[in-house]
């Protein structure tokens, strides 16, 4: 069964700008898709979309076949379902964001801890244990009681792709996760995303990072304007590009 | 009167002041945030009102937020106008406005309400500074972790909230320490009013300068207390 389906998904901002047309896409269990694209494609707007911070114009979005969104026939607009059936949904995706985001009055071990125990009502003991045995496949068994501010760029990623697999999601979502890193720190970003997608866990990543997505992806998908352009096997889209905007977008980043 | 004298009426009008300072930010503290959320209400009933091809001045029409409104009209007079003036207000409007006998012991409890009230706001204002300057990202992050509205605000926001606008709570309280003596023009017996008496009885500058050095003192108190609490919470960024 698909993970996450998106049909026909569309949005418009402010009444005119449309940002998102008529995407389609559905995420396997277990396979890890990479989206790529030039700025302002569309890419963030979509991982919103489909972790419910944004509201889609239209379309259907679902979770293990669970409807979280539908359009309405008569007014053609995107219906959401309750708040109860919503929480539900929103345990079963994660996101970790390009600037981490952590609680920064938190302490790491907290920051893994708190959602855990007060929205899945997991109790405090089985959610530290989960949380020590996340930070040490991290490498930061030593910053359990540090706070973010004390810990570099590299580490906070790592501790908020932790904080979210404390919650056991289905399917994790990044939005860029080692834009906002000095390039050194990258690699130890990408090395952690590479062990989760060996352990098969099923993730979307929006990134730059070419040939990272080319190794580690299942899939690629190429979006221009909204629009998914083409999508496949990444040796194929990334290494053989049939579109003439993959070809444009991907030789502009080679030269770089 | 000998200087012993003196200062032992001081020092009782010091007890005073003492209560209107500790009563003024016991309740104008939790007020303020009330207020705060008065004024950040979105309650909007015309919202609905907004199609998608609505020009933009009906929008802006149909978005007004009654409450927010209100609260925001009510702290611009707060802010804008002299505190003496709203003491004076508060303690003889009653009178004028419906004639009403007020006790003796309403003086003080006109006080309490001017000063809390007036704090009020401005703990308002900058409890919603410290709201608003929370980067998005916070929210957003509470939201797929898929805390509650209310667990974000209280588990989340508030204590940074709290931690950024102590500076700016500082200055309040220090402001707070001086305006103490506008209970003066009630005539509520603190240690202004008791050192403007002696002055003009004795005909000497002594009581208010040692009630100046009793203010100094305190607010050497006060301001050591909130660096105390400052660097307890300095223990993130
Ligand atoms: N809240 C918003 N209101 C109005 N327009 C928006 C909003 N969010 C995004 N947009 C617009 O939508 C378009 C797509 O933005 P999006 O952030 O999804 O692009 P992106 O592919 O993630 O780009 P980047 O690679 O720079 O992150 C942009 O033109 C942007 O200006
Ligand atoms: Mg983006």
């Amino acid at each position: 069964m698909n993970i996450l389906d998106l049909k026909n998904v569309q949005k418009i901002f402010d009444g005119s700008l449309e940002v998102l047309k008529d995407i389609s896409l559905s995420v396997d269990k277990g396979e890890v898709v990479a989206i790529i694209g030039p700025s302002g494609s569309g890419k963030s707007t979509l991982l919103r979309c489909a972790t419910l911070l944004t509201e889609m114009s239209s379309g259907e979005l679902s979770y293990l076949g669970e409807k979280a969104a539908w359009t309405d026939q008569q007014t053609g607009k995107a219906v959401y379902a309750d708040k109860k059936q919503l929480k539900k949904i929103r345990s079963y995706f994660g996101l970790v964001f390009q600037n981490f985001n952590l609680f920064p009055h938190y302490s790491v071990l907290k920051n893994l801890t708190d959602a855990p125990v007060h929205v899945l009502g997991i109790d405090k003991d089985t959610a530290e244990k989960t949380a020590t045995e996340l930070l040490e496949k991290m490498g930061l068994s030593d910053k359990a009681d540090a706070y973010p501010c004390q810990l570099s760029g590299g580490q906070q990623q790592r501790v908020a792709i932790a904080r979210a697999l404390a919650m056991n999601p289905q399917i994790l979502f990044f939005d860029e996760p080692t834009s906002a890193l000095d390039p050194e720190l990258t690699g130890e970003i990408l090395k952690v995303i590479r062990q989760l997608a060996e352990a098969k866990m099923t993730m979307v990543i929006v990134t730059h990072e070419m040939a990272f997505a080319r190794d580690v992806a299942d899939r690629v998908i190429f979006m221009d304007g909204g629009v998914i352009v083409e999508q496949g096997d990444p040796k194929d889209v990334i290494g053989n590009p049939q579109e003439e905007r993959t070809k444009q977008f991907l030789a502009r980043f080679s030269k770089q | 009167m000998t200087f012993q004298v003196m200062l032992q009426q001081l020092m009782n009008g010091f007890s005073k002041t003492l209560l209107i300072f500790v009563l003024t930010l016991v309740l104008s503290m939790p007020l303020g945030l009330l207020v705060c959320f008065g004024r950040m209400s979105r309650f909007a009933p015309l919202k609905g009102l907004i199609k998608d091809g609505t020009p933009r001045f009906w929008k802006t029409v149909c978005g007004f937020r009654p409450v927010s409104l209100l609260f925001r009209f009510f702290i611009s007079i707060l802010r804008g106008t002299p505190l003496m003036l709203q003491l004076l207000v508060v303690c003889f409007g009653p009178y004028y406005l419906f004639h009403t006998k007020l006790a003796p012991s309403w003086t003080f409890t006109a006080l309490i309400l001017g000063f809390v009230i007036n704090y009020a706001a401005y703990f308002a204002e900058i409890y919603r500074s410290g709201i608003e300057s929370t980067p998005v990202g916070q929210y957003e992050a509470a939201e797929v972790l898929g805390y509650t509205k209310s667990q974000t605000f209280v588990k989340i926001i508030l204590p940074q909230m709290f931690k950024r606008v102590l500076p700016s709570v500082t200055n309040e309280v220090i402001t707070l320490v001086k305006d103490t003596s506008m209970a003066f023009v009630l005539a509520y017996a603190e240690m202004f009013t008791i050192a403007k008496q002696i002055s003009a009885a004795k005909t000497t500058f002594m009581p208010l300068f040692v009630a100046g050095l009793f203010y100094f003192i305190f607010n050497g108190v006060v301001d050591y207390v909130m660096g105390r609490i400052e660097k307890r919470m300095r223990y993130y960024n």
